[in-house]
């Protein structure tokens, strides 16, 4: 591979490293395009690529989120029980189902949250709104982060427990079965349904995307799906591109992080339709 | 949660994860910068490790690709021992439902890495 090809790779997983960190995704939705319709690399070791690329965002994003506490390492393992479960369902069921089918109807889901999120884009997070899930006190889930953009300490409670635990579970089936999508989801369910702040959706999203994909990183290894020369430079970049995401992401409000999300999520839409036409 | 735990959970798990992205991100760049300067992978064209064996004699061998690989190895463990880690902290602070709960994740965990391959 010539050396400006790797520069080139490194660079975009920089940028996908640093909108992952932001917004709580894995940058697959950037790497998968730029290495085959840009570069021509096959398809399986783009995915491959995609899978390292989560690896590194989720671990090199969590160094700061955890520390910070912005991370819910609680909500985090609770939650990890759904997207693993429903990553290994989604691994079992795909040959029985119509994935063209699944493609057209989360895109659609995707439109409808994109939707949801621009009609609520204002909305600021006032400590005391939500009515806590008694799930989410037996599992003592309810936390306090420092919010650098308002300089003061937030308290959070904990909504709808099992719907959350439920769209977790399609998330893991999502990424188990189509390899995009997953962490949005995941912050679309702590967002939409748990009711947590922005910021704690997207780093606790962060913190569980590593756990999914390392746990499928085995199979892409061996089926010689992780080309050195290819993810090796996607590695250092995205997590070179997450340390510095983190940095601006705490400083961002949650307007801000909304507003960036929207355009994701149609960008994720527009791939599974995409993907759901060439089958 | 009590605040006078004997040690910070959090820090534990960043720290953790903190060891494990550097050195693996070490290890990489290391590979790629001998990827560069020799001009080679040390495979045929198209070709690199595809098993932890494969890996480890390509290592012996001086093999820039396989030292890439070493390094996206222990990336790829970093999540994984994260979780293992997370069980000894909850087991440390005697929280039972939350040792039961990441157990079972680890178990998942263990379960989709040995099994991945027949799914």
């Amino acid at each position: 591979m010539l050396l400006s090809t790797s520069i080139f790779i490194f660079l975009s997983s920089l940028v996908a490293g640093l909108i992952g960190a932001l917004l709580g995704l894995g940058g697959g939705i950037i790497i998968i395009p730029v290495l085959t319709l840009m570069l021509g690399i096959p398809i399986h070791e783009a995915i491959g690529a995609s899978i390292v690329s989560v690896i590194a965002t989720s671990s090199g994003s969590a160094i700061a989120y955890v520390r910070d506490k912005i991370t819910n390492i609680r909500i985090g393992m609770f939650l990890e029980t759904a997207t693993t479960v429903g990553a290994i369902t989604g691994a079992f069921i795909a040959s029985h189902i119509s994935v063209k089918a699944l493609y057209i109807t989360f895109a659609l889901l995707m439109f409808y949250s994109a939707a949801t999120m621009t009609r609520k884009r204002n909305a600021r997070y006032i400590e005391g709104q939500v009515q806590e899930d008694p799930i989410a006190k037996r599992l003592s889930m309810s936390g306090q982060y420092f919010d650098k953009a308002l300089h003061t300490e937030i308290h959070y409670q904990v909504a709808h427990v099992i719907p959350g635990w439920l769209v977790n579970y399609t998330a893991g089936i999502l990424s188990g079965l189509l390899g995009i999508g997953g962490g949005a989801f995941k912050v679309l369910g702590m967002d939409v349904f748990m009711r947590l702040p922005m910021k704690v959706s997207t780093a606790t999203s962060n913190f569980m995307i590593g756990v999914t994909a390392a746990a499928s990183a085995g199979v892409y290894f061996t089926r010689g799906d992780i080309d050195p020369v290819v993810a090796g430079p996607v590695a250092i970049g995205v997590l070179i591109g997450a340390l510095a995401g983190t940095r601006i992401m705490v400083r961002l409000n949650s307007k801000t992080l909304r507003l960036l999300f929207i355009p994701i999520l149609l960008l994720i839409a527009i791939q599974m339709l995409w993907k759901a036409w060439w089958m | 949660m009590n605040d006078d735990k004997m040690f910070d959970a959090e820090v534990f798990i960043s720290a953790s994860l903190r060891i494990g992205v550097f050195l693996s991100a070490i290890v990489v760049a290391i590979g790629l910068i001998a990827y560069f300067f020799s001009g080679t992978t040390g495979y045929p064209a198209g070709e690199f490790p595809t098993s932890v064996a494969g890996v480890f004699s390509g290592l012996l061998q001086l093999k820039p690709a396989a030292l890439i690989s070493l390094g996206l190895f222990l990336l790829i463990a970093t999540p994984v021992f994260r979780v293992g880690a997370s069980v000894i902290i909850f087991i440390i602070e005697r929280d039972h439902l939350y040792t039961v709960i990441t157990l079972l994740v680890f178990g998942i965990l263990l379960f989709s890495l040995i099994f991945g391959k027949a799914l």
